[in-house]
């Protein structure tokens, strides 16, 4: 079955970033945790998944309980090798997270 | 029933209180009708004082009172939650029931269908865009980029220059005496001090000779106590061999301590071999076996002694400017420098104000004493050469601090304004070139930093009450020790703004003493231009006289020449006059027109 025209889309934007400078490999997670789509390699992307969840929601409800009004919009973590930065989804309760790594 | 009357019972001592109500059964269910009734005494109960002898009396009382509501205190305390803090490793994410996570297919169909969901797609497409502007903003700039990072210790907020006292030791005896002078131990750790009493005559019978070596984290005992046969002027620790030290008396004597060995010296100079007068200084030189000092005393002489046999002196050396070793003509040194980079040369400050170097290995002894400088109008009390550069050296004498540099003679190349009190020893400081301290006998102690104001001492303290007398910095150039005349050493910290070398201070303090340098040379040569034209105009007009020494004019001769001149225009006045008064019809018609 052809993919949908935004499915293209989503392609094309995934593909972009993936060849943007200094981009090692991109992470799609959802709520519940399970990678959608992965360019690393399985083991990887399960401990990133598992791990990066917790730290968003955590930064997420900090922000929120400092100001109900505010809410977190990027996430930088930025370490000696490298740095992951995390494009959390609006609404807390969708389905959709994705991170990367830079 | 029918209500009667009941009589009140009376028992002995006691009393029921009754109260008699009567009433018509047909009255019953009526409506009350109250009235009035005056007041009257039912009962009255005196007080029994019989019943007091059952209490015993207690005045005063003390009764607090409040009047506020009565509070208690209570304490309540929740049942102890246990709290376990542990992280989940998310091995393999929340599939849903159904989906085996091992099998690939039913994963991959699972991740398809979430692919299709259209919220995924719009949800994807707007986080794409918010992660790919910080990606370009990454790259576009390294936002983490570290500026000005190896220049973190430029300026550290340059505070203020202070000291602070850190202990003081007083002489434990009755008898205060002058701390005349202090000597750190090589380590640093213990602080050596020589106490005298340095006014002719002043010191009295009881005044205990001993001299202390203090630790100086112990400030109510000392160490050790060194005793001498006669008080201590100087002391100073052996550089190399820090149990031992040297120490100049009173009396002229020279002795010798070994810590290890007790108080007593290990051996002490003869009476007739030492100086004759106290003993100012005394230093360790550097030699091979490192036990060479040499001491200077206000009779005049510097006398070189080897410790290991103080019975008589190695050498001798009279300082007398005319170079001929006559005793009575000598000057009485106060101060003596020698620096171990120039093993031969050494520097005498003198009573007169003088300071005379000297060279060591000099063949002759006439040619031991090189030049002079005179410069003070007092004794010349401290002199050092500057660490960093030992062509400068440092004196301190009347009411100034000069700097002179070696081959200026005439006159020192920076001095202190005239301060309010005489100054009584300096020292520069071991690791800035340009510090250096004084103490003057108001108590104060004074740090100057010529790179950064030459007019003003930089940091100015007042220690004490009594006259100071005597400094001494540590090596690591934080430590300051000062000695006051009322036996009480003070030991304190500069800040570090003092005590760390700067990144220009060498090179700026160079040029500045070559510049003073300079400046001095450029006078010392006009000076010698005038002079020398002096002379020969002198020579010119005077070439009828003989002899005439125009060099030195004497006062007497001055006012002489003075007398001579006048009397010879007057002379010439009065020739003229009347070789004027012949014409006088002349003169009148000159006068008319």
């Amino acid at each position: 079955m052809p993919p949908f025209p935004s499915q293209a889309e989503v392609e094309e934007t995934l593909k972009r970033i993936q060849s943007q400078n200094g981009v090692q490999g991109i992470i799609i997670v959802n709520t519940e945790g399970i990678p959608i789509k992965t360019t690393l390699d399985n083991a990887s992307t399960v401990q990133y998944a598992g791990l990066i969840h917790q730290l968003v929601m955590k930064a997420r409800s900090t922000v929120r309980d400092i100001d109900p009004q505010n809410d977190l919009t990027f996430l930088r973590v930025r370490s000696k090798k490298n740095e992951i930065m995390i494009a959390p989804d609006k609404d807390a309760f969708s389905n959709k997270t994705s991170f990367l790594l830079y | 029933w029918v209500c009667g009357n009941w009589e009140g019972l009376t028992v002995l001592g006691r009393m029921e209180i009754v109260h008699v109500y009567t009433r018509l059964r047909g009255e019953f269910g009526r409506q009350c009708l109250f009235s009035d009734r005056p007041a009257e005494l039912l009962v009255d109960v005196p007080p029994d004082p019989r019943l007091a002898q059952d209490f015993i009396q207690k005045n005063p009382r003390d009764q607090a009172l409040q009047a506020c509501r009565d509070m208690s205190e209570h304490q309540v305390n929740t049942e102890r939650f246990e709290s376990d803090s542990c992280g989940i490793n998310h091995v393999e994410g929340g599939w849903p029931k159904d989906i085996n996570p091992q099998e690939m297919e039913q994963t991959i169909r699972y991740r398809k269908k979430v692919e299709k969901d259209e919220s995924y797609v719009n949800s994807l497409l707007t986080l794409g865009s918010v992660m790919e502007h910080c990606i370009r903003q990454n790259n576009a700039v390294d936002i983490y980029q570290e500026y000005f990072e190896d220049e973190d210790e430029v300026e550290e907020s340059p505070e203020p220059p202070s000291a602070k006292t850190i202990n003081v030791f007083r002489d434990p005896n009755e008898v205060k005496r002058t701390v005349s002078c202090l000597s750190w131990h090589p380590d640093g750790g213990k602080l050596a001090a020589a106490y005298s009493c340095l006014q002719f005559q002043r010191s009295s019978r009881d005044m205990s000779l001993d001299s202390y070596i203090w630790d100086i984290e112990n400030p109510n005992r000392p160490e050790l106590t060194l005793k001498p046969a006669s008080p201590l002027v100087c002391l100073e620790y052996n550089p190399k061999d820090s149990h031992t030290l040297v120490g100049g008396a009173y009396n002229g004597q020279i002795a010798y301590w070994d810590t290890r060995r007790g108080s007593q010296p290990v051996e002490t100079s003869s009476v007739e071999q030492s100086h004759r007068d106290p003993v100012y200084k005394i230093i360790w030189l550097q030699s091979k076996t490192g036990t060479d000092v040499f001491s200077a005393s206000t009779d005049g002489q510097v006398l070189w002694w080897d410790v290991r046999r103080l019975s008589e002196p190695t050498e001798r050396l009279v300082l007398d400017l005319s170079r001929e070793g006559n005793l009575d003509r000598a000057l009485g040194a106060v101060s003596l420098e020698f620096e171990s980079t120039m093993p031969t040369k050494f520097l005498v400050g003198t009573e007169q104000g003088v300071v005379v170097s000297c060279n060591r290995k000099a063949k002759t002894p006439a040619e031991k004493i090189v030049c002079s400088y005179d410069g003070h109008h007092g004794p010349v009390y401290a002199l050092q050469r500057n660490p960093f550069f030992p062509k400068n050296f440092l004196t301190v004498g009347d009411w100034t601090a000069r700097i002179w540099s070696e081959d200026i003679r005439d006159s020192a190349i920076m001095w202190t304004k005239y301060q309010t009190s005489y100054l009584m020893d300096a020292c520069w400081s071991p690791v800035r070139p340009s510090v250096f301290f004084t103490v003057k006998m108001d108590g104060v102690l004074d740090v100057w930093d010529i790179l950064f104001k030459q007019n003003d001492p930089t940091l100015s303290l007042k220690v004490c009450d009594e006259a100071l007398y005597s400094l001494r910095l540590q090596d690591n150039g934080r430590l300051v020790a000062c000695g006051s005349q009322q036996g009480g050493a003070t030991l304190l910290e500069i800040s570090s703004g003092l005590s760390t070398l700067q990144k220009n201070d060498k090179s700026l303090l160079a040029a500045m003493f070559e510049r003073e340098t300079k400046r001095e040379k450029v006078l010392e040569a006009r000076q010698r231009e005038i002079r020398l034209k002096e002379r020969s105009r002198s020579e010119q007009s005077r070439e009828g006289e003989p002899g005439r020494e125009d060099a030195d004019h004497g006062p007497d001769q001055l006012i002489a020449k003075a007398q001579e001149d006048f009397y010879v225009v007057t002379e010439m006045e009065r020739r003229r006059r009347d070789a004027n008064q012949q014409p006088p019809t002349e003169l009148e018609d000159v006068d008319v027109t």
